[in-house]
């Protein structure tokens, strides 16, 4: 029987009445009076050296406040990356400076030449058409196997070269993963690229920059998934503004995806500029902007292989990849293709030795970072595809070769240097091979073959290490942040409780699934629980939303702090019914002595706390308010099986995505509703990965597809109905509420199932083919065909 | 600059606009109706949806002086005046038909039109109809399924959690 409330129950979220009516307040519905309007000129070349930009008639135009260049920005910092990478050879990366306008030279297209401040944007615009530049176009690098050679032209003329870093994991390992190469009986191998990706959350990003001019505080309304970051980061490195003289706000956020993550120089030009002109100013992005400044995502180019004994057992994994940085480093990029990609490469198998090469490359593209996944997304893939092969090559099921090779006993510590506290791979295989009734598919692939079509079913299974992340140990990991949550919990007087969080939302419901928790654990309603987010002005501290990491993390805060607050209400209500403390219980809303009829309701414990006539002063303050910071002594590490059916026709290429289906294991639930929800937009998402989306550059650094026109977002008529489940539990063993997180998974565990079920149905038509790269659009599909 | 006048959600409007001012432009910042998005500027992604004489119409792909005279409808009048959500925008709650909300104003404009015009669409014709309108939240899963649900079709069917 489903719950009306509480954990478990799929309560209908309350933030959505704003969002249907129209009444929502998202970053670009804020104007602040006397706002003036940005506009950033940028570089049409993908590496130039500036030799003049001259505002000197543009800064005569109608409207025109000030117009900034990279010369405006000389001693102030440069944009920081938050995590350094040390590789194979123990040196650390090599980090270039990234102003917040270039200075000297122009790295991408899209790389901000100048800034034009006026009255109205459409001023702005009008002005920088009057700006005159001249730029010395060079030559670009864009193909990172290219970028690595001897001669190749540097992206950073003052770094060594184009490489970021060379990393190897584990490297010690290194010696008898060759060796059990050379004893296998069988190796499999793969060349893959993981499609570059563009995030697209709907709203593209906003800043708008605001100085008190009586306090001297600056105050940002950003587009971000973690205002606190922003503030850390834009605060202490860029701007030199001390926290308590800087807040910054993220209200409503129209969708994140990891792109909202990052600190962008917009942010610190809006803030910067505010300041210098005393006067709140405001950049809206365009979606075109948006595609040459946004933070793209994946961007790998893997070399992957599978060594099997004799009995098909998985005994050594070897994967030498090339991942993409752009010309700079995004906040948390070099993590992506080491951390959160090396680390997952053991996947749900027991595979014993595994060796994982990264090369991180600079390009003369948008800087890359962390997409919906990050990492995962493309350890993933490379694995489940890589198993497909040997499988067809050794003509074994698919499906057997992975139960066969499944991590069965938890915990389980893996040759990447994590350990799994829980799992059940053979329970979702088991749970998926029903919901997407492998029994029926002959008969459905033969109706599609009576139709000229050809028909596969493609299965994936995956891992994910989420929850992100103990301190402790991202710390020695080059993390330049601690990877806490926090929260405080401040009861009113009449019993409501505001819950100050330092999560985001930004489409995660947050707002109703965090009261379901706190609710159930006083035995109130949950109406009387407010969420208040995004605002460095009220949380405590915050790292913010990515990683799966709300729940589990900022969830726990908020447990934490709820335990606090019901330890001192207990005081309060032993003493109003002068009983001992230790007799107290909590049900309900209601504090009563056990083993008696005595009891307070939770408003009379609440009201005494603020009117503490009758109050054990000597003991205990007056008031009810708690803050907790949580810190995860481990990652969380959801799992699941995910099939897809797709038809192929045989004379176009084309493919459609007929059925989908995902069994996930993420522990507890708290609203199975926005679970739901959050594994259909992953799969949305993984979908448009694998058939649709591709940012491409052509050799000169020309980003190609630059709008909605060229690059191909899923759309209504892409995507079926899909099936999802997620009844398989097996609850994380190290957080209060047992949950694992499921933002990420249906973008991480859908690619190579598509990917899988193409060439399934390729080789049921008797075409050889073994593997195509996504996004498998109709003409990729038909040149395979053909051979 | 030109004056420009129309109804929109029923009181007159009216503002000096620049003639480039496009009509999502004087929605939003003449008129303060921020309900109304924007999420592109080539007329994809249908976050900016509004009706305009009874038709659907991106309000970023038409200027605010061509709507001189029009009745203009945004999101912002499709709930009753004491704050009762309409059919449509209960079933987008119902069904979890939204995420971060921001394509949902598009999205609810778009489905109010399909409905008047076709009752009751198949599960294709309601994708197909959304074919101007992009999400990156949901998959499109549970818009699909509320739009059905809102057409008055059962969708008990349609596989749920």
């Amino acid at each position: 029987m489903p719950k009306d409330g509480g954990i478990g129950a799929s309560t209908k979220r309350r933030e959505d009445v704003r969002f249907l009516t129209g009444t929502g307040n998202y970053t670009d519905d804020i104007n602040l009076r006397g706002q003036a309007y940005v506009h950033f000129l940028r570089s049409d070349v993908a590496h130039g050296k500036i030799n003049k930009v001259d505002t000197e008639a543009a800064s005569g135009m109608p409207g025109v406040l000030r117009i900034f260049t990279g010369a405006d920005f000389e001693g102030v910092g440069s944009i920081p990356c938050g995590w350094q990478v040390t590789d194979r050879f123990g040196e650390v990366m090599q980090e270039p400076a990234h102003p917040v306008l270039a200075q000297g030279k122009v790295r991408h297209v899209g790389d901000p030449i100048a800034a034009i401040v006026a009255e109205t944007y459409m001023q702005a615009r009008d002005a920088a058409e009057a700006i005159e530049y001249d730029i010395d176009e060079l030559p670009a690098v864009v193909n990172m196997k290219d970028a690595l050679k001897e001669g190749a032209p540097k992206v950073h003329d003052d770094l060594k070269n184009n490489l970021c870093y060379d990393w190897g994991f584990v490297e010690e390992n290194k010696a008898a993963v060759n060796e059990a190469f050379e004893k296998a009986a069988h190796v499999t191998t793969l060349e893959l690229v993981n499609n570059r990706l563009i995030a697209n959350p709907m709203e593209p990003r906003v800043a708008v920059g605001d100085f008190n001019r009586s306090t001297g505080d600056s105050t940002l309304y950003t587009t971000s998934q973690n205002p606190h970051v922003i503030r850390l980061l834009m605060g202490a490195f860029v701007l030199g503004i001390p926290e308590h003289k800087l807040r910054v706000v993220s209200p409503d956020v129209g969708g994140g995806f990891g792109t909202k993550i990052f600190h962008y120089a917009e942010e610190a030009f809006c803030t910067f500029a505010a300041k210098a002109l005393n006067r709140p100013v405001k950049w809206t992005s365009t979606r075109s902007e948006a595609f040459m400044s946004d933070a793209h995502g994946r961007d790998h180019v893997t070399k992957i292989e599978l060594a099997l004994d004799k009995d098909n057992n998985f005994t050594a994994l070897r994967t030498d990849t090339h991942a993409n940085m752009g010309a700079y480093l995004s906040t948390f990029a070099p993590s992506v293709p080491t951390w959160l990609h090396g680390t997952l490469m053991a996947g749900n198998y027991k595979t014993p030795l595994i060796y994982v090469n990264v090369k991180a490359v600079f390009t003369n593209t948008v800087p890359v970072d962390a997409y919906r996944g990050a990492g995962r997304p493309e350890a993933t893939y490379q694995l489940e595809r890589v198993i497909d092969k040997a499988a067809r090559e050794l003509g074994v099921d698919p499906i057997a070769l992975r139960r066969q090779n499944f991590i069965t006993e938890f915990p389980y510590a893996t040759p990447v240097a994590v350990e799994y506290d829980t799992g059940d791979y053979n329970a979702t295989m088991d749970k998926l091979e029903e919901i997407a009734d492998f029994k029926g598919f002959a008969a459905r692939r033969k109706a599609s073959e009576a139709k000229g079509m050809l028909r596969g079913l493609g299965i994936n299974c995956y891992i994910e290490a989420c929850g992100i992340a103990p301190s402790n140990l991202v710390g020695q990991l080059g993390a330049r942040a601690g990877l806490y949550e926090s929260a405080t919990v401040r009861v009113n007087a009449t019993g409501g409780l505001v819950v100050m969080t330092g999560s985001h939302s930004h489409g995660q419901g947050h707002e109703t699934a965090f009261p379901q928790v706190i609710a159930e654990m006083i035995g109130i309603d949950a109406d009387m629980v407010e969420i208040v987010h995004g605002d460095t002005g009220n949380a405590p501290m915050g790292m913010g939303t990515y990683g799966s990491r709300s729940l589990a993390v900022g969830g726990s805060a908020m447990v934490r702090a709820t335990e606090k607050i019901i330890n001192k209400a207990k005081k309060i209500a032993a003493h109003l019914m002068e009983a001992s403390e230790a007799d107290i219980e909590l049900k309900d809303g209601a504090f009563s002595v056990a083993g008696t009829d005595k009891s307070v309701a939770w408003g009379d414990v609440t009201l005494a706390a603020y009117v503490p006539h009758n109050y054990p002063l000597e003991d205990i303050e007056p008031g009810l308010e708690e803050t907790a910071f949580y810190d995860p002594s481990n990652f969380t590490y959801p799992s699941g099986a995910y099939a897809c059916e797709v038809e192929v026709d045989p004379d176009t290429g084309r493919v459609t995505i007929e059925r989908f289906s995902a069994a996930d294991d993420f522990g507890n639930i708290v609203n199975p509703m926005i679970v739901s929800g959050q594994v259909h937009g992953g799969i949305g998402q993984g979908i448009g990965q694998a058939l649709l989306e591709a940012c491409a550059y052509d050799e000169n650094g020309q980003l190609q597809t630059g709008s909605y026109m060229d690059y191909a977002m899923p759309r209504a008529d892409d995507v079926p109905f899909y099936t999802v489940d997620h009844s398989c539990q097996t609850p994380c063993t190290h957080n209060p509420l047992g949950v694992k997180g499921c933002g990420e998974a249906g973008a991480i565990g859908s690619p190579p199932a598509v990917v899988n079920a193409v060439i399934d149905a390729l080789q049921s038509g008797g075409k050889n083919v073994t593997h195509i790269d996504m996004p498998l659009s109709p003409s990729r599909v038909w040149d395979a065909m053909q051979g | 600059m030109p004056q420009v006048n129309m109804t929109v959600n029923g009181k007159s409007a009216s503002g000096q606009i620049e003639g480039r001012t496009l009509l999502v432009e004087f929605l939003r910042e003449t008129l303060g109706l921020t309900g109304t998005h924007v999420g592109c500027d080539t007329s994809q992604c249908g976050a900016c949806v509004v009706h305009v004489d009874g038709r659907a119409v991106k309000a970023c792909t038409m200027f605010a002086a061509e709507a001189e005279g029009a009745e203009v409808l945004t999101i912002e009048s499709m709930a009753a005046p004491d704050g009762t959500l309409n059919t449509i925008q209960q079933a987008f709650q119902d069904h979890h038909g939204l995420q971060c909300g921001f394509c949902t104003p598009g999205m609810v404009m778009s489905a109010a039109a399909l409905l008047a015009e076709n009752p009751k669409p198949t599960e294709a014709e309601v994708r197909n109809y959304l074919e101007g309108n992009i999400c990156r939240c949901t998959g499109y899963h549970n818009i699909v399924k509320a739009i059905l649900a809102a057409s008055g079709q059962d969708v008990s069917a349609i596989a749920a959690e």
